[in-house]
């Protein structure tokens, strides 16, 4: 039964992203690219893959909508038609599909137990996870401690990405035409997304911290709780207009969100050091191995959330800064 | 059986030709918006690959329940490299988008050919 419904999501999938693809409005590009997102999620939860769904929802169809909207915004909303080119496209892409799903054949089967990559360390990383470190959801596990260099990398291309826009979008625009409102209201005089907006923004910071601190137990981590939290932030700043939203969290405050998240998984790594373990081996912080994995990934998660909120905020506001300017 | 053996490979086609989606969108749109819109079609793609490798047959989610023997979990590993992938790409995403935005202030257009013109 959930087979057949993966089938119907993955149609609907393709027929999105050729619908993205052949909109000439901008505006319903982006729209649709968020309805993308929502049914990639769909499929990577019936792919076993929770965190991923939970990721991909918050970020996909939720952040990234938002960004292309501030980037529209900016912009031109509609495209303009080109003439030629397209017929030679189309064939090296058909070439390249047809390349691509006839050496699919020689890949394994969807779910079969027995291909390679079943066959390296991810069962090591199950059966030890529980005597090593002892917490519920392995990818947690994977993510902050196992694998600890990759999500530090990750990190830092976060950060950079956020410093980098920061320096794109902080020169001073170009005069501007003067019809352009000074600052944008958000939606205060729309009654029913007021109401609706002001329900659902508490709700969404308590799921993103849940989501934090259950990361262990169940789906959620940094990654996905930061996310979350910035939506809500958004979403406020969407209903009460970005002033509103930056007088609840000022600039500096998410600056420092950034760099101390950053900071404080590069630090727990180098406290590691100190104490006589290796970078970012967290089993040397306390007397109990398993605790001190526990208590390092903790302190990593908590880390990772807030540098990735901070930075999605930073990033929103970039953008929508430039918007109000006069 | 048959059938089902060749709608194993279904998900392989969906991210073949999701991919070949995002990339036309790269190299025959003019709009840089349109462009980068195809790009995270394109990644999507790559992670929807990613995450049908991870899947086994019988299994569930990799969150280990006390008490529950002989369960089987799909692959952990793959979905720890795309969860992070999903934030780079909105990052990385975001600093493409704020050089578009640069872009269409010097030449006032964000047409690929328009702005070659202007040069």
């Amino acid at each position: 039964m959930i087979f057949v419904f993966a089938l119907f999501l993955l149609t609907l999938l393709v027929i999105t992203a050729i619908a993205i693809v052949r909109a000439e409005n901008l505006f319903v590009s982006v729209m649709l690219t968020s309805i993308f997102s929502l049914l990639m999620a769909a499929n990577f939860f019936i792919l076993d893959a929770a965190d991923v769904a939970l990721t991909e929802a918050a970020v996909g169809a939720g952040i990234t909508t938002v960004i292309f909207l501030s980037a529209l915004a900016l912009t031109a909303e509609r495209e303009k038609r080109r003439a030629g080119g397209q017929l030679i496209a189309l064939a090296a892409v058909g070439i390249l599909a047809s390349l691509i799903i006839y050496a699919s054949f020689d890949k394994p089967r969807l779910g079969d137990p027995e291909a390679p990559v079943h066959q390296h360390v991810a069962p090591w990383y199950l059966e030890k996870t529980p005597e090593y470190i002892d917490i519920p959801n392995v990818v947690t596990a994977i993510l902050s401690s196992y694998r600890g260099y990759d999500t530090l990398g990750e990190v830092f291309v976060v950060f950079t990405a956020c410093i980098g826009v920061l320096f794109i979008l902080g020169v001073k625009p170009p005069e501007q035409p003067a019809d352009r409102t000074a600052e944008s209201g958000g939606l205060r005089h729309h009654l029913i997304p007021q109401v609706v907006g002001r329900l659902l923004v508490p709700f969404i910071v308590l799921f993103g911290l849940y989501t934090q601190f259950h990361g262990e137990y169940g789906p959620g981590g940094g990654f996905q709780a930061g996310a979350i939290v910035a939506t809500g932030v958004i979403l406020y700043a969407l209903l009460e207009g970005e002033g509103e939203a930056l007088r609840a969290v000022p600039r500096s405050v998410l600056l420092g969100l950034v760099v101390g998240g950053a900071l404080l998984f590069g630090a727990v790594g180098v406290v590691c050091m100190l104490m006589g373990g290796a970078f970012l081996d967290y089993s040397v912080l306390s007397a109990d191995p398993v605790w001190g994995q526990q208590l390092g990934i903790i302190i990593i998660e908590a880390g990772v959330g807030m540098a990735v909120c901070g930075a999605l905020l930073s990033i929103f506001h970039a953008f929508a800064a430039r918007q109000s300017q006069p | 059986m048959k059938l089902l053996e060749l709608l194993g490979y279904f998900n392989y086609w969906v991210f073949a030709i999701t991919l070949v989606i995002g990339l036309y969108a790269v190299i025959s749109k003019a709009n840089l918006i349109k462009k980068l819109i195809g790009l995270s079609i394109f990644q999507s793609a790559v992670f929807l690959m990613y995450i049908t490798m991870d899947k086994v047959e019988g299994g569930t989610a990799p969150i280990i329940q006390a008490g529950v023997k002989d369960q089987i979990y799909s692959n952990p590993l793959p979905q720890v490299l795309i969860l992070t992938a999903i934030v780079v790409g909105v990052s990385t995403l975001a600093l493409g988008l704020a050089i578009v935005v640069r872009i269409n202030e010097r030449y006032g257009t964000i047409e690929e050919h328009e702005i070659l013109d202007a040069d």
